[in-house]
């Protein structure tokens, strides 16, 4: 048996949570004592596909065909499995993010495969093949056993830190055989934020509320964020009232994030909120109202007005990166 | 025109999350069930605009045991037409994708709707898989949905914006925020749905491929600390050294 993970690209730049994938990859991989094949699909230049071996990988496998540049599900689907026979790979390993979601649970499908999304853990042996995955919109873990031959595991993004040491990969074109008919799901348009970190890819959040009165007053919020190198969110009732754009929105029924810093100004905390933001590593907030429940999710707090608090940190955090 | 929605149960999203039995049960103990958000006010009122527009036909799925029933009713009481019902309890994708492939293959849909995941197991799975199952095209986390004829263009989320495909039907869409406003059922839709047809039929043959081990809950927070608002320098030190997030 072998390790397979699948890396996806956009714009020829390999996504963050596939780094974490293929890491992940290469650890199940030793643990088991086999390799770990890394499949790219699309356009990518050969010394990235090499610096996957920072990563832990020895092997990546490439389908460079240009119509593999947009993620098409059933195509993709197609591809993975044929990788996974030519690999005889039993473990299959995807990121969590909107790709692995696309595509992850068909490849699982096809292949008849136990599937276990949100992945926190590298898989106990000493029972079966036991992973931990987040549940309750993450209040709480749950420990699967997956009992079929094959296994497809979606990785949870920014769970494992990457590592990456000085290890390359050798590269193999791998014959991907499509036709244009196959591709039935069609992009026609794509309109992402240019110049602005993908909010399920920034290491640091900074998040505003109601509290922050209106969306004249959002520069508190950008200029922090700029300061720290930071993603923008807002709560709820900030995007339905027009303030900040809707795939700002974190929570229940928005985005879930989980940076290694979160900072929530003038965000109440109610318990729909928390549950897009609970898997932060570390959770700062500032609110006025010492009263405020997301003081009790909360690693560190001030309570004050946003309005006075908020500059003077951000003057702080410039004087500390100099 | 005929969709399918599918419909599964889920705490309340405010829910006391605790576990019984060895912490390998959910304890239920006073939580309130609902339909889960992403299916109700997302998937199925779609569907049911749909239907307004289009004259279509909404049949709505749940996999699961006769505690579901109060949930497919109150789907029925927000205008679906008729409901399916597989009974059996088991919580892996592939065995409940399965079941649901395993009824559109009866049935023949245009349209299979799905919530993005489910707030309790957040799989973010079964859509994908009954799109494979059937081999059909899947579009995941979509925000919005509009059909012309036979081709449907969609919204879908990508990291850092949004993406507009155009696919033909039959397709499977998993559903988010965006593509429709929630509606609350009125006294004539909880009339009629009382006599909707609600089949209970047993389930095909399929495996099963995970078993939940057990639950846990996560550590409990340190505390948090709190930091005067005249001392922000403080703030960014921890921050930096004790956190060592910047
Ligand atoms: C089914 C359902 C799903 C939901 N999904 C989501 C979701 O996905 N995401 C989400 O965010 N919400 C969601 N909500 C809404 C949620 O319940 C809250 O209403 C919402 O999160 C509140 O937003 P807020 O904290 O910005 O505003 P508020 O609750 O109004 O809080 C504003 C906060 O700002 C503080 N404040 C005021 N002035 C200042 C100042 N000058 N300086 C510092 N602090 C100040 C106040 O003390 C207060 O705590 C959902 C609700 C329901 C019912
Ligand atoms: N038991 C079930 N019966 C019918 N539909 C379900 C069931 N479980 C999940 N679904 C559907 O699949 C979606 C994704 O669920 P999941 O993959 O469990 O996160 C849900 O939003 C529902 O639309």
């Amino acid at each position: 048996m072998s390790v397979l993970i699948f890396a996806d690209q956009a714009q020829g730049k390999i996504k963050k949570a596939a780094f974490e994938a293929i890491q992940y990859g290469a650890k199940v991989a030793q643990q088991f004592s086999t390799t770990a094949t890394v499949l790219v699909l699309g356009e990518v230049a050969e010394n990235e596909l090499t610096a996957l071996g920072n990563y832990g990988a020895t092997k990546v496998l490439h389908a460079a065909d240009a119509r593999l540049n947009e993620t098409e599900g059933s195509v993709f689907t197609r591809i993975i499995a044929a990788a996974a026979e030519h690999e005889a790979a039993d473990v299959i390993i995807f990121p969590h993010n909107f790709d692995g979601k696309a595509i992850a649970p068909r490849v699982a499908a096809r292949l008849k495969a136990g599937f276990v999304s949100g992945v926190v853990s590298y898989p106990d042996t000493s029972n079966g093949f036991v992973v931990k995955k987040s549940v309750f919109s993450g209040k709480a873990f749950a420990n699967i056993n997956i009992t079929s031959a094959k296994k497809v595991i979606a990785v949870m993004p920014n769970t494992f830190a990457v590592e990456k040491s000085s290890g390359t990969a050798t590269v193999t074109a791998f014959p991907a055989a499509v036709n244009d008919g196959d591709f039935k799901v069609k992009v026609s348009k794509v309109e992402t934020v240019s110049g602005e970190i993908p909010l399920t890819e920034a290491e640091i959040v900074v998040s505003g509320g109601r509290g922050l009165k209106g969306p004249e007053n959002w520069g508190l919020v950008t200029d922090l964020a700029q300061a720290l190198g930071a993603g923008t969110a807002c709560s709820r009732p900030v995007a339905d009232s027009g303030w900040r754009p809707h795939h700002e929105h974190v929570g229940q029924t928005g985005l879930t994030v989980r940076p290694n810093l979160y900072f929530a100004i003038g965000i109440s905390g109610a318990i729909q909120h928390l549950a897009g933001v609970n898997g932060s590593k570390v959770i700062v907030v500032i609110n006025k109202d010492p009263e405020a429940p997301f003081f009790k999710a909360a690693d560190y707090g001030i309570v004050g007005d946003a309005f006075e608090v908020v500059p003077k940190l951000t003057a702080a955090v410039k004087a500390l990166k100099g | 025109m005929k969709i399918l929605v599918c419909i599964s149960k889920t705490p309340d999203t405010t829910a006391k999350i605790a576990f019984t039995d060895n912490n390998t049960k959910f304890n239920e103990a006073g939580v309130q069930f609902i339909i889960n958000p992403y299916d109700e006010w997302y998937a199925l009122v779609r569907a049911l605009e749909l239907k307004e527009t289009l004259n279509a036909t909404v049949h709505l799925i749940t996999v699961g045991g006769a505690d579901t029933e109060p949930i497919i009713r109150k789907a029925l009481a927000l205008g679906g037409d008729e409901a399916f019902r597989v009974n059996t309890d088991s919580p892996d994708s592939y065995f409940i994708a399965a079941q649901i492939a395993a009824h559109a293959r009866q049935q023949g849909y245009d349209l299979i709707l799905t919530g993005k995941e489910t707030i309790d197991y957040n799989g973010a799975a079964i859509g994908g898989m009954v799109a494979e199952l059937l081999d059909l095209p899947y579009v995941s986390i979509a925000a919005k949905l509009d059909l012309s004829g036979n081709t449907a263009t969609i919204n879908r989320e990508i990291e850092g914006g949004e993406e507009v495909v155009n696919v033909e039907l039959p397709v499977v869409v998993s559903c988010q925020k965006g593509m429709a406003e929630a509606r609350i059922p009125n006294m004539r839709g909880i009339m009629a749905a009382r006599t909707k047809p609600l089949a209970v039929v047993e389930p095909a043959a399929a495996d099963t491929l995970t078993a939940i081990a057990g639950f846990e809950l996560p550590p409990a927070k340190a505390g948090v600390k709190m930091i005067s608002p005249d001392n922000v320098e403080e703030l960014v030190k921890l921050l930096h050294e004790e956190a060592k997030v910047i």
